[in-house]
């Protein structure tokens, strides 16, 4: 039990997959332009990498090694269909905003990255917790940076403002906030974290 | 007219990197060297192209009749995925000078996010373009997919030029590789931003 702990834990700091492991990097800087849109983004990509970490590790024993990738990445694919079709009917808005960032979580190199080198060596309920780990890392980055880019650029915290009435930095919710945010929230998490470096 | 706006609009004022946040991992992963960074570039357009002219026909031929357009992303990755291995076994046969300059660059093409992002883009989106918001049709499809693809190659080389000076200077120990391209790439972005309203 204390070792599925670590697999969840390690995902959080040590592994974890936007500061250290550099995945995923579009989604991360195109759906953070708040601090619940990168909530959402994280927890939807945390619901397929579980499912399909757990689904991959249950099939690869009967997987030709020739066709794996392709076989993954069908897999991947019909959890992200699901996805879609449970966001579209039950949170129409938040599918909305972030559009064409859910479909392309089929393409994010964590989910695929996380079946190639964790789900198809190893068991399904490892897998699983492999899966929430990795996948609250890639959640609480989405959410701090989105939280950084929303206290500077539209002065609120989950939606509540403080600066009553008055605008933020605009240029933080843009294109080039998210490049500086995230090129300075790393720096700091190296700073941080990697000690020895 | 409107095939002119619609290539200022996919290279400059909606850039696929700088403003749009499609194909960041080769983008920071291949930037390194102004040749490598070109080789990439070639191979992405091709790619991008191709795959959005295949993608468009079997959208409007065979999801859309059959109204399985929920299907769109499982089908659209395969497609895109069969496709960058068709390409490159037909490069190494037909020219082989042309496959080794791309060659390791097209496995990784599959997984690069800008491709499905521009397949799907221009099968959902409705673009205004100066005139009415309307659906793109095939030829128009392939300008902006081919002009989107340019607009990789652009902010690729320009930012493999940028990269290859700023190896030589001195950086702080925290900031060196990845966070400083990303600082690097913002200030770019920036820039870019300076042809935002140009074409609506």
């Amino acid at each position: 039990m204390s070792n599925r702990m670590k697999l969840i834990s390690g995902g959080l700091v040590k592994n974890n997959p936007t500061f250290v492991l550099l995945l995923g990097m579009c989604p991360t800087l195109a759906t953070t332009t708040s601090a619940i849109n990168g909530l959402s983004m994280g927890l939807a990509t945390l619901f397929v990498l579980v499912l399909s970490n757990m689904a991959i590790s249950a099939i690869a024993p009967a997987v030709p090694d020739k066709v794996h990738i392709p076989v993954y990445i069908v897999v991947i694919a019909t959890f992200v269909t699901l996805l879609q079709l449970l966001m579209q009917a039950f949170t129409p808005a938040i599918y909305e905003t972030l559009g064409l960032f859910i479909p392309l979580i089929v393409v994010n190199c964590i989910v695929l990255g996380r079946a190639e080198a964790f789900a198809s060596k190893n068991g399904v309920l490892d897998s699983a917790c492999d899966g929430i780990g990795v996948g609250l890392g890639f959640t609480l980055s989405l959410t701090v940076l989105g939280l950084v880019r929303e206290i500077l650029g539209a002065g609120s915290i989950f939606g509540w403002s403080f600066l009553g009435g008055r605008d933020g930095m605009l240029a933080f919710v843009l294109a080039p906030g998210a490049f500086i945010c995230l090129g300075y929230l790393m720096v700091l998490f190296n700073k941080l974290f990697n000690k020895e470096k | 007219m409107e095939y002119f706006l619609i290539i200022i609009s996919a290279i400059f004022v909606n850039n696929i990197v700088l403003a749009q946040f499609l194909g960041i991992c080769p983008f920071l992963g291949v930037s390194n060297k102004l040749s490598t960074a070109t080789g990439m570039s070639g191979a992405v357009c091709f790619v991008i192209t191709l795959s959005t002219l295949v993608t468009w026909l079997i959208n409007h031929y065979l999801l859309e009749p059959f109204q399985l357009e929920f299907l769109q992303t499982i089908a659209f990755i395969l497609v895109i995925a069969a496709l960058v291995q068709m390409v490159e076994i037909i490069l190494k046969k037909i020219s082989p000078s042309l496959y080794q300059a791309l060659g390791i660059f097209l496995p990784l093409i599959t997984t690069n996010c800008a491709v499905l992002g521009v397949a799907i883009n221009v099968v959902t989106k409705q673009f205004t373009f100066g005139g009415e918001p309307h659906m793109l049709n095939l030829a128009e499809s392939l300008v902006y997919a081919f002009a989107t693809s340019l607009g990789y190659g652009l902010a690729m080389v320009i930012f493999a030029g940028i990269r290859e000076h700023l190896a030589l200077n001195d950086v702080p120990k925290s900031f060196k590789g990845v966070p400083i391209a990303l600082v690097t790439v913002g200030i770019l972005a920036m820039a870019f931003m300076g042809f935002s309203g140009m074409v609506k």
